[in-house]
């Protein structure tokens, strides 16, 4: 099935869920990332059990912020 | 990394960090990863700093969210984000470390410390937390 991923659409297995994507995309310090799908986010509690469906649009966000 | 950023973006970001001084102005950065290794910073993005504060920055993800789609919209990518220190150098504070998890991404630091003279530089920063290292990058003001 097709996903876009970060703007690129990409062939994944059918059934991989968010955890899985994760993996297999490389994404770094995926502890603080944020995930959206279809411009809704998801609970970082929820990656396993999300399975992704066709034509999903997925983000992968990291909290901006700082200080002084 | 080389990057280059345009006059304009940078007056953009002095225009509005001192409409907002004291607090600190914040937003993000899109344009393109050249194949000839240069960074070309095409396109400045205003974001709130939902803190409101001099001392910190905070960038609402759902505002986060929409600007990366419109960035894509545009045919660029997100290359990072850019902060304003109102009263300190343009170096990235402890806190500044702590919260950049992304490797891949460039941090500018909009100084205002010194008025009318403000200083922008740009910093990878990489590592585990606790042992985040910075490198300056080479900025270009075309």
């Amino acid at each position: 099935m097709i996903i876009t991923v970060a703007g690129n659409k990409k062939e994944y297995e059918d059934g991989i869920n968010v955890a899985t994507l994760i993996e297999q995309e490389n994404v770094e310090t995926p502890q603080y990332v944020t995930v959206s799908i279809n411009e809704e986010f998801i609970e970082s509690g929820s990656f396993d059990s999300h399975v992704l469906k066709e034509g999903d649009e997925v983000e992968f966000l990291y909290f901006m912020g700082g200080g002084k | 990394m080389k990057i280059t950023i345009l006059k304009s973006d940078h007056d953009k970001m002095y225009e509005h960090a001192l409409s907002v001084a004291p607090d600190e102005a914040c937003g993000l950065l899109a344009g393109i990863d050249r194949e000839d290794g240069i960074r070309e910073i095409k396109k400045v993005y205003i974001l709130e700093n939902i803190d409101h504060t001099n001392e910190h920055f905070s960038i609402d993800p759902k505002e986060q969210l929409k600007t990366v789609k419109q960035i894509r919209a545009e045919g660029l990518v997100p290359l990072g984000n850019w902060h304003s220190h109102p009263e300190s150098p343009s170096r990235p504070s402890e806190e500044d470390k702590r919260l950049a998890n992304d490797s891949k991404a460039s941090y500018l630091i909009l100084s205002l410390a010194e008025k009318g003279n403000p200083v922008l530089n740009a910093f990878h920063i990489e590592g585990e937390q606790g042992s985040r290292s910075v490198r300056k990058e080479e900025l270009s003001i075309i």
